[in-house]
C-alpha cells in the first residue's frame, strides 16, 4: 500500500469542494478514463476578480482525489495571476508530500488549473508545439518540458512519475530522454555560474558545515575537507563513519549528492586516510 | 477494528494446527535432519512424513515432491530445468495472464534469445485450445500454463493441455499455486510433468513451497549444493515450515469438500448481492470454470485504489487490478489480456475467501460497499446517475 501522509488521507476521506460550479467563469477537463485518472475543474470569480468558488470532480485514486481537493482549497480567494503561479510542488507540499510515483496527480491538478484559466481567458492559446510524445498516455512535449523544468527531473522514470509519459509500452523513452537533455542544457548554465577555485572551496566547506556534518554527527561520525583538486573533493571521515563498512556507499552517495546539488554537478568525492 | 480478510489469494492465515505442529521445531527440536545423531534424525523423520502428506494431497509419490522456498522458486526451477533438459529447443509456450513468477522469467528468457509465445485469452479469460495446439512446435522445450488465475480464479484446462504436449514430447509445467487445496488434483491421472505449489496460499507459512517433478522427468537442479531433497535442491531444509506445510496439506485434503461448499456459498452470496445492489458492476472472467473462492468484480467509472482505501477504513481487505495498485500505470495485465474496457478495468476489485470467513463478514461488506461506490461515483466526472446501463452484460 502507498505511504500517504495524514493530510492526503484526510483530504481523500473528506474531500472539499466536490461538484460543479453553476454558471462557471472557467472550466477544464484533463486526463482520461483510459489513463486511469481525470479531473474536471470549474470556478467562478467575484467582483474583484478573485476565485470565489471552485469545484472539482475526479476519477482516480486516493491521491488524485486528495490533490484535487487540496488545489481547490489553496486557490480559493486568489487572483488568477496568483492561481497560475501555484506549482505542482506547492500542491504536493500542501499535502505534506506525495509518494514519487503519485506526483503525476499533482501535475494533473496544476494542468487543470492552467487550462481552466485559459478557458476563462477565451479558449486555449494556439499551441504550435503541442506534439504528443507519449502515445500511451497522450502526453505532449510541452507538458513533459514543463514537468522537467519545474521539478528539476533528470531521468525517464522521474518523468513517468510526474506525467505518466513512458509508463506504458516504453516506445517514447528515447524522445523523453532527449527532452530532458534539452531542457537541462538550457537551465544548467544559467543556474550555475562558473566558480573560481576559492569560491568553490568556500562553498564546499559551507555546505559540509551546514548540510552534511550535522546528520553525520547524529550517527556519531564526522567529516573533514582535506583538499579540492579541480573537481575532486578529498575528504577524511572520523568516528563511526571511518570504521563503518557502509561508509563508502553512504559517503559517496550522500555527500556527493549534497555537494553536487548545492555546489557543482561535476564534483567527485574521494576518501583519503588522514 | 475487526479485520475482514477477503484477500486469501494474496496470502492466508496460518492454521492453528499448522502453527502448533511447527513450534517444537523452532525451540526444542532444532536438529539438522542431515545429522547422524538421533536428535537430528527425528527431524528427518518428520520431514519424510510432511513429504508424504504433501504427496497425498495431489496424488503424487513422495519422491516427486521437492520442497522449495516459494512458488516463484518452483516456477523458475521448472522452466529452467526444462530448458536445460532440451538445450536444442528454444521455444517456450505460455499465456498472457500468467503470474509474474512465470511472466517476468519469460520476458527475461526472451532477452536471452528464447522464443516466447504468450497465448491470448478471450474476454472471459478462456484459452483457445486450437490455438494452443497450433503453437506446440518441435522447437518447444516447455509449456507453462497456470492452473487457476490468481486475479479472476478462472481455470485453464491444464490436464487436457498437458496431454497434447505429451503426445508431442514436450514438457508441461503448471503454476498451481492458486489451485492446490481448492480443487481436487490427482497427478497420477494427468500428464503434467511439473507443478508449483506455494505454502502460504493454503494456510502454511510464507517462505515455503513445493516443486512437483514427475518421476522419470529429465531434471537439472536450480539450487546446487548439498544432498538435500535427493540432490535436487541444495540448502538446509526449512524444517519448521516443511512440517507446517505437511500439516496444511493434510488439513486441505481432509477438509477440501466442506471448505469448498462453504466458501462457494459465501462467494456466490457476495457476488449476487453486489451485482444487484450496485448498478454498472460486472464479474470479470467466466463464472463457469472458476475457483470457488474467488470473484473479481468491476465497478464502472470509479478507481480501484480509492475503493480499497475506503473499504480499508472499515477493516475490509481485498485487492484491485487497477493501475494505481498494480505498481505500474496500466491496469493489471490479466484484465488487459481479457480486453476489459478501461471504464471497468480501473475499478476492479478481487475478493478471495477462505475457511475462516463468515457469513457476518459477507453481510458487512454487502452493507458497506454500495455507499462507497456511490460516494466515489458522485465525485467522478464520468458518472451520471441518470444514464445507468443494465448491470448484467
Ligand atoms: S508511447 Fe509512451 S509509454 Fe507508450
Amino acid at each position: 500500500m502507498w505511504e500517504y501522509t495524514e493530510k492526503v488521507k484526510e483530504h481523500f476521506l473528506n474531500p472539499r469542494n466536490v461538484g460543479e460550479v453553476e454558471n462557471p467563469d472557467g472550466i477544464a477537463e484533463v486526463g482520461s478514463i483510459a489513463c486511469g485518472d481525470a479531473l474536471k475543474l470549474s470556478f467562478k470569480l467575484d467582483e474583484n476578480k478573485r476565485i470565489k468558488d471552485i469545484k472539482f470532480k475526479t476519477f482516480g485514486c486516493a491521491s488524485a482525489i486528495a490533490t484535487s481537493s487540496a488545489l481547490t482549497e489553496m486557490v480559493k480567494g486568489m487572483t488568477l495571476e496568483e492561481a497560475m503561479k501555484v506549482t505542482n510542488q506547492d500542491i504536493a507540499a500542501y499535502l505534506g508530500g506525495l509518494p514519487q510515483e503519485k506526483m503525476h496527480c499533482s501535475v494533473m491538478g496544476k494542468q487543470a488549473m492552467e487550462k481552466a484559466i485559459e478557458n476563462y481567458k477565451g479558449g486555449p492559446p494556439t499551441e504550435p508545439a503541442a506534439q504528443i510524445i507519449c502515445e500511451c498516455f497522450g502526453v505532449t512535449e510541452r507538458e513533459i518540458e514543463q514537468a522537467v523544468r519545474e521539478n528539476n527531473l533528470s531521468t525517464v522514470e522521474e518523468v513517468t512519475n510526474y506525467t505518466k509519459a513512458g509508463g506504458g509500452c516504453g516506445g517514447c523513452h528515447d524522445a523523453i530522454r532527449q527532452i530532458i537533455e534539452r531542457v537541462r542544457a538550457e537551465t544548467a548554465p544559467a543556474a550555475r555560474p562558473k566558480l573560481s577555485n576559492i569560491q568553490k572551496i568556500k562553498m564546499i566547506e559551507e555546505i559540509i558545515d551546514r548540510e552534511i556534518r550535522p546528520s553525520l554527527k547524529k550517527d556519531g561520525g564526522d567529516i573533514e575537507l582535506v583538499d579540492v583538486i579541480g573537481n575532486r573533493v578529498l575528504v577524511a571521515t572520523r568516528g563511526t563513519c571511518a570504521t563503518c563498512k557502509a561508509a563508502d556507499i553512504t559517503l559517496k552517495h550522500f555527500v556527493e549528492l549534497k555537494l553536487r546539488d548545492f555546489v557543482s554537478p561535476e564534483l567527485v568525492i574521494e576518501e583519503v586516510t588522514p | 477494528m475487526k479485520t475482514i480478510y477477503l484477500d486469501n489469494n494474496a496470502t492466508t492465515q496460518v492454521a492453528e494446527e499448522v502453527l502448533d505442529a511447527m513450534l517444537p521445531y523452532f525451540r526444542d527440536l532444532y536438529g539438522n535432519p542431515s545429522s547422524m545423531h538421533t536428535f537430528g534424525g527425528q527431524v528427518g523423520r518428520k520431514i519424510r512424513e510432511a513429504r508424504e502428506q504433501a504427496a497425498a494431497l495431489i496424488g503424487a509419490g513422495p519422491e516427486e515432491i521437492i520442497f522449495t522456498s516459494c512458488g516463484t522458486e518452483s516456477d523458475n526451477a521448472a522452466i529452467r530445468s526444462a530448458l536445460a533438459a532440451h538445450p536444442d529447443r528454444r521455444h517456450v509456450l505460455t499465456s498472457r495472464v500468467e503470474h509474474p513468477a512465470v511472466k517476468s522469467l519469460c520476458d527475461h528468457l526472451s532477452r536471452q534469445g528464447y522464443r516466447i509465445t504468450e497465448l491470448p485469452v478471450d474476454k472471459d479469460g478462456i484459452l483457445d485450445m486450437t490455438q494452443y495446439e497450433r503453437a506446440l512446435t518441435p522447437d518447444t522445450a516447455v509449456v507453462s500454463l497456470m492452473w487457476a488465475n490468481n486475479e479472476t480464479g478462472v481455470l485453464f484446462p491444464v490436464e487436457k493441455a498437458a496431454e497434447l504436449a505429451k503426445e508431442r514430447g514436450i514438457l508441461f509445467h503448471t503454476d498451481a499455486v492458486q489451485a492446490v487445496g481448492k480443487i481436487p488434483i490427482n497427478m497420477k491421472a494427468t500428464s503434467i510433468d511439473m507443478l508449483s505449489i506455494s505454502g502460504h496460499k493454503l494456510h502454511a507459512p510464507k517462505g515455503i513451497g513445493i516443486f512437483y517433478v514427475r518421476k522419470g522427468t529429465r531434471f537439472s537442479p536450480f539450487l546446487i549444493g548439498g544432498h538435500q531433497e535427493n540432490g535436487r535442491r541444495g540448502g538446509t531444509e526449512n524444517t519448521p515450515s516443511i512440517i507446517g506445510l505437511g500439516k496444511a496439506c493434510e488439513l486441505a485434503a481432509r477438509n477440501m469438500d466442506a471448505e469448498n461448499r462453504m466458501v462457494l456459498r459465501l462467494r456466490d452470496k457476495l457476488e449476487a448481492e453486489i451485482l444487484t445492489r450496485i448498478p454498472n458492476s460486472r464479474v470479470n472472467g467466466t463464472r463457469l470454470y472458476r475457483l470457488p473462492n474467488t470473484t473479481n468484480i468491476s465497478f464502472e467509472f470509479v478507481e480501484g485504489e480509492a475503493i480499497l482505501l475506503l473499504m480499508d477504513d472499515y477493516g475490509i481487505c481485498a485487492s484491485s487490478g487497477s493501475a494505481c495498485t498494480s505498481g505500474s500505470l496500466q491496469p493489471s495485465h490479466v484484465l488487459r489480456a481479457m480486453g476489459v474496457p478501461f471504464t471497468m478495468a480501473h475499478g476492479s476489485i478481487r475478493f478471495s475467501f477462505s475457511i475462516y470467513n463468515t457469513e457476518d463478514e459477507v453481510d458487512f461488506v454487502i452493507e458497506k460497499l454500495p455507499p462507497i461506490i456511490e460516494r466515489l461515483r458522485s465525485m467522478s466526472p464520468y458518472w451520471n446517475a441518470g444514464d445507468q446501463v443494465c448491470s448484467v452484460q
